[in-house]
């Protein structure tokens, strides 16, 4: 059973972040993925398109001005979750992404600034005889610099329980 | 690119045209730096055995990306990815490199997908589609749906 005070984590939310989206970071992203679309990298092919310049691949919401120094993952998370789940048992080092979720309202263009924050919106647990795994959701709104909500990201993340990060380094 | 695709031409059960992916080493370090996802889970054998996955995974995001690609690649220029999603179901694990641009021999994975609707909504064409990663023996790691807006010839 999980401690009542992670109820209390729904609901929270990451300080207000700004992304920029910058041409060179979405032709790393595309080269990354192995995409060939010149919609992404060529600029004259883009401004000839239907979107008049260079947009960024779906699932690329460019990088924050002010990241948090040192850590790892991409995804942001309230710091109370990290500390609330850590004493129940779920240490963050075990975090495995479990899924995602977008929806796409408007196309995000090369040279636009996003400003986004992620709040918890669900925690469950899935306790086994042995092993237990906690859900967290998060969802992300992205604002333009038009004040536009271009996309919305609903992100799963999976914590297990000490046990049995044990148990599985023993098989 | 491929030609466009229209609305009218797409009927239920149709199949997306097959991505083919193969996952290295080397392509997770590239994803890590492009994607800012540091978690040593892909990258540091030791860490990756002490949390109990054996060795380093391919990042779900990568995957997930895949089908983003699968999906806009096969829409066109002109068709519009509206709602997307994928769970990452099962790990899958990167070739390692042989040289070093070539990996060494292994799994190829398929991003594939079916039609399972189409509809119009308000002045919308739309299509649902089943989208799913399988690995080398062909199990479905990341299984996900996606909804197109296409153009119209009329």
């Amino acid at each position: 059973m999980l401690p009542e005070e992670t109820k209390n984590l729904i609901g929270m939310s990451t300080p207000e972040r700004i992304n920029e989206i910058e041409n060179g970071a979405i032709r790393k992203f595309a080269d990354a993925v192995g995409e060939s679309n010149p919609l992404y990298e060529d600029e004259d092919y883009a401004r000839k398109s239907r979107y008049g310049s260079i947009i960024a691949p779906p699932g690329f919401f460019g990088w924050p001005k002010n990241p948090d120094k040192g850590s790892a993952l991409l995804v942001e998370v309230p710091l109370e979750v990290v500390t609330v789940m850590e004493k129940a048992g779920y240490p963050f080092a075990s975090v495995v992404d479990g899924g995602m979720e977008y929806e796409f309202f408007s196309p995000i263009y090369a040279g636009d600034t996003l400003t986004n924050k992620t709040t918890v919106t669900n925690i469950r647990e899935r306790a086994g005889s042995t092993t237990s795994l906690v859900f967290i959701n998060m969802e992300t709104v992205y604002v333009n610099q038009k004040g536009n909500t271009v996309a919305k990201a609903m992100a799963t993340m999976i914590l297990r329980s000490i046990n049995q990060q044990k148990e599985q380094a023993n098989v | 690119m491929s030609e466009q695709i229209y609305w009218e031409d797409i009927e239920v059960g149709a199949a997306i045209t097959p991505l083919a992916k193969i996952a290295t080493s080397q392509m997770l370090v590239k994803w890590a730096g492009a994607s800012g996802d540091f978690n040593p889970l892909h990258y540091d054998v030791v860490f990756a055995e002490s949390v109990g996955v054996g060795k380093p995974i391919v990042h779900g995001a990568l995957k997930r990306q895949w089908l983003v690609q699968l999906v806009t690649d096969w829409m066109g220029e002109q068709g519009t990815l509206k709602k997307f999603s994928c769970q990452y179901r099962a790990m899958d694990y990167p070739r390692q490199m042989k040289t070093m641009t070539e990996p060494r021999e292994g799994e190829t994975w398929w991003c594939k997908g079916e039609i399972t609707k189409k509809y119009i909504e308000g002045d919308q064409h739309l299509v649902d589609c089943n989208i799913r990663v399988e690995n080398g023996k062909g199990e479905v790691t990341t299984p996900g749906k996606a909804t197109v807006v296409l153009p119209v010839r009329s």
